[in-house]
C-alpha cells in the first residue's frame, strides 16, 4: 500500500530500517569478510572490518584438505534428488486432489500435514536400524528417500495450492473437445502450472539443502553433505576462524542466492497455503 | 463433474505418496512403540525382553527428564517471544514507505536460509568465543569482562542463535499478513486522531492475529525439534539438554533403544498436541 507521506519521515524510515536490516544480516556478512582473512587478521584485536589484505588461501585450502567439492557433490545429489523425486511423486497427487476433489480430499491433505509434524527424533532408532539392515546407512540414496519423504507433505501441499489457482473451466472447456487426459495434463495443465512447479521445486531444495537432523544422523564419511561437513568444525583446533568462515560461506553462497528468488514462495510454502 | 472414470484415475495419481507417506509414518512408529515396551540394548545383550511400561516410568523419573522439559520449555518460549515481538516490529517497519525496501527485506531474510549448522558455529566461535569473538571485543570495549556465552550464559545464547535463525520467517509473515491491512481504516482512523498506539492495539493486533497463531504453531513444531543447534554449540551440555537432544542421547549415544523410544512417543504426543491447534486453522482455511 503506497501511503503519501513527508520526505522526512520516509528519511528516517529509511534509516531505521536499513539500520535494523545490517545488523540482522551483519553475521552472515562478517562470515564472509573473515573468509578473506588470514587466520591471524581474524582474530586481530580490535577485530579489522575492511582495512586487511584480501586472500584467498582459506578457499584453497578448506578445499585441499577437507576435499570440500565432494561434500558440495553430496549435498548438490540429496537435496536435487530428493526434490526431483518428490515433485515426481507429488503432482500426480496434488493435481488428483486440486482437479477431481472428493469428500476426503479434505482429510488426506491434513493427514499428510500431520505426518510433516512427526518429530524426527521420535523415529529416529527405527530409521537407523532400518539403514542398517537396509544396507543404506551413509549413503546418498539413503538420504534422497528420507529426505524425499519428509519434505513430501510440503510439495504436496504447494502444489495444490498453485493448482487450485488454475481456472477449472480451462479444463472443462479442453475436455469438451474431447481431449483425453493425457493431453489435458500434458498440454494444458502442465505449462499453466510451471511456475508453481518451479517455485516449489526451488523451496524444497532450500530445504532439503539444509536439512540437519539425518543429514547428521544417518552420514559418516561417503554421503556427509555440507551441513555434516561443516558440523565437523565444531571440534575446536586451533585457530581457524578464517577456515571455518570460508567453508561456510561457500556453503550457504549457493542458498543465499537461491533464497533471494523464493521469498514469496517461502510464506506460502511453509505456512501450507494458510498465510498468501 | 467429475466421473466415475476420472475418480479411480485420481485415485491412481494420489496412490504413490498416499502409499509412501503412510509407510514412513506407519513403519517407524510401530517400531519406536515395540522398542518403547522392551529392555533393548543393541550393545550391550540386544533384546532382553518385554518390560511393560517400565521405560515409559523410568523416563519420566530420571534425573535428567525434569530439567530437559524445562530447557525445552524455556528455549521454544524465549525463541516464540522474541520472534513474535520483533517480528510484529520489523514487519511494520518493513510496511512503512521507504528507498531500498527490496535489498532491506533481503537483507532481514537471509538468516533463514543459513544452514542450521553454520548460523550454530559462526555465533559459537566468532560471536561467542569468549576471548577472539567479537562480542568478547564489543564487551572489552565498554570495560566488561567478556562472557563465556556458551558455559556462563548458554540458555541465553541458544536462544539468541535460535531467534536470529527464526525471527525472518516469523517477519515474513507478519510482513505478508500486514500488507494484506486495508489501509482506508488505518487511514481513517489516523484522521479521526486516533493515537498510534491506539492504531495498533485496535486494528494492527487483531488484524494480526490469525498470522501470529500461525507463527506460534509453526514454530513451535520446529522449535521442539532443534538439533544442529546444540549439536554443535554446547552438545547438549551446561542445562542445554532439551526433550529432542535427550532422547537423540539416549538413543544413539548410550545405546538404551527402549528408553529412547518410550521418550519418542512422549515427543510424538508432545507434537501432536501443537499440531491438532495448527491443523484446525489450516483445515478452516482449505474450507474458504
Amino acid at each position: 500500500m503506497a501511503r503519501a507521506v513527508t520526505p522526512r519521515r520516509k528519511s528516517l524510515n529509511t534509516a531505521l530500517a536499513w539500520a535494523v536490516g545490517l545488523l540482522i544480516f551483519f553475521p552472515i556478512l562478517w562470515t564472509i569478510l573473515t573468509s578473506f582473512k588470514t587466520e591471524a587478521q581474524a582474530i586481530a584485536s580490535p577485530p579489522l572490518f575492511l582495512n586487511f589484505n584480501w586472500t584467498l588461501e582459506n578457499y584453497a585450502i578448506v578445499q585441499e584438505r577437507s576435499d570440500y567439492m565432494r561434500f558440495l557433490w553430496n549435498s548438490v545429489i540429496i537435496a536435487g534428488g530428493s526434490t526431483v523425486l518428490g515433485v515426481i511423486i507429488a503432482v500426480p497427487a496434488a493435481w488428483a486432489m486440486a482437479f477431481v476433489p472428493s469428500k476426503r480430499t479434505k482429510d488426506i491433505l491434513l493427514w499428510m500435514l500431520s505426518t510433516k509434524m512427526l518429530p524426527a527424533v521420535g523415529v529416529l532408532y527405527p530409521i537407523y536400524l532400518l539403514f542398517i539392515r537396509l544396507g543404506l546407512l551413509d549413503t546418498r540414496g539413503g538420504l534422497v528417500v528420507v529426505l524425499m519423504l519428509i519434505n513430501l507433505p510440503i510439495i504436496v501441499w504447494m502444489l495444490y495450492t498453485y493448482f487450485r489457482e488454475i481456472p477449472g473451466e480451462i479444463l472443462e472447456a479442453a475436455r469438451m473437445d474431447g481431449a483425453t487426459l493425457k493431453e489435458e495434463i500434458l498440454h494444458i495443465l502442465t505449462p499453466m502450472a510451471v511456475p508453481g512447479i518451479a517455485s516449489t521445486v526451488l523451496l524444497n531444495f532450500i530445504l532439503a539443502w539444509n536439512e540437519a537432523f539425518w543429514t547428521l544422523n544417518l552420514t559418516a564419511v561417503d554421503a556427509a553433505p555440507l551441513t555434516a561437513f561443516i558440523a565437523s568444525y565444531s571440534s575446536p583446533e586451533g585457530l581457524f576462524f578464517a577456515k571455518l568462515s570460508a567453508a561456510s560461506t561457500m556453503a550457504i553462497a549457493p542458498i543465499l542466492i537461491l533464497g533471494w528468488f523464493s521469498q514469496k514462495q517461502l510464506v506460502r510454502g511453509l505456512t501450507f497455503g494458510a498465510v498468501k | 463433474m467429475a466421473t466415475q472414470h476420472s475418480r479411480s484415475v485420481a485415485r491412481l495419481m494420489m496412490a504413490p505418496a498416499v502409499i509412501l507417506l503412510l509407510g514412513w509414518m506407519l513403519v517407524p512408529l510401530t517400531m519406536t512403540l515395540y522398542f518403547s515396551f522392551k529392555k533393548y540394548l543393541p550393545l550391550r545383550g540386544g533384546d532382553l525382553g518385554w518390560v511393560g511400561l517400565d521405560n515409559y516410568i523410568r523416563f519420566v523419573s530420571s534425573s535428567s527428564f525434569w530439567p530437559a522439559v524445562q530447557a525445552t520449555l524455556v528455549i521454544v518460549g524465549g525463541v516464540l517471544v522474541i520472534t513474535v515481538v520483533l517480528g510484529i516490529l520489523l514487519a511494520m517497519l518493513l510496511d512503512q514507505p521507504m528507498w531500498g525496501q527490496g535489498v532491506v527485506r533481503i537483507l532481514v531474510i537471509a538468516p533463514f536460509f543459513v544452514m542450521p549448522t553454520v548460523s550454530a558455529l559462526v555465533w559459537k566461535n566468532m560471536f561467542m568465543d569468549p576471548v577472539n569473538g567479537l562480542l568478547a571485543h564489543l564487551w572489552r570495549f565498554f570495560g566488561a569482562e567478556p562472557i563465556s556465552w556458551l558455559s556462563e550464559a548458554s540458555m541465553t545464547s541458544i536462544i539468541m542463535i535460535v531467534s536470529w535463525q527464526w525471527l525472518p520467517f516469523a517477519t515474513l509473515i507478519l510482513l505478508t499478513a500486514i500488507q494484506s491491512l486495508d489501509s482506508e481504516q488505518l487511514e481513517a482512523a489516523e484522521m479521526d486522531g486516533a493515537p498510534p498506539l491506539k492504531r495498533f492495539y485496535h486494528i494492527i493486533l487483531p488484524h494480526l492475529s490469525r498470522a501470529i497463531t500461525i507463527v506460534i504453531l509453526i514454530q513451535t513444531i520446529f522449535l521442539l525439534s532443534i538439533f544442529a543447534e546444540i549439536f554443535v554449540t554446547t552438545g547438549g551440555a551446561f542445562g542445554t539438554r532439551t526433550l529432542t537432544y535427550l532422547i537423540f542421547q539416549r538413543v544413539l549415544e548410550s545405546q538404551n533403544v527402549g528408553l529412547g523410544s518410550a521418550g519418542g512417543v512422549y515427543a510424538i504426543i508432545l507434537a501432536n498436541i501443537v499440531a491438532i491447534f495448527l491443523m484446525r486453522i489450516v483445515g478452516k482455511n482449505l474450507d474458504a
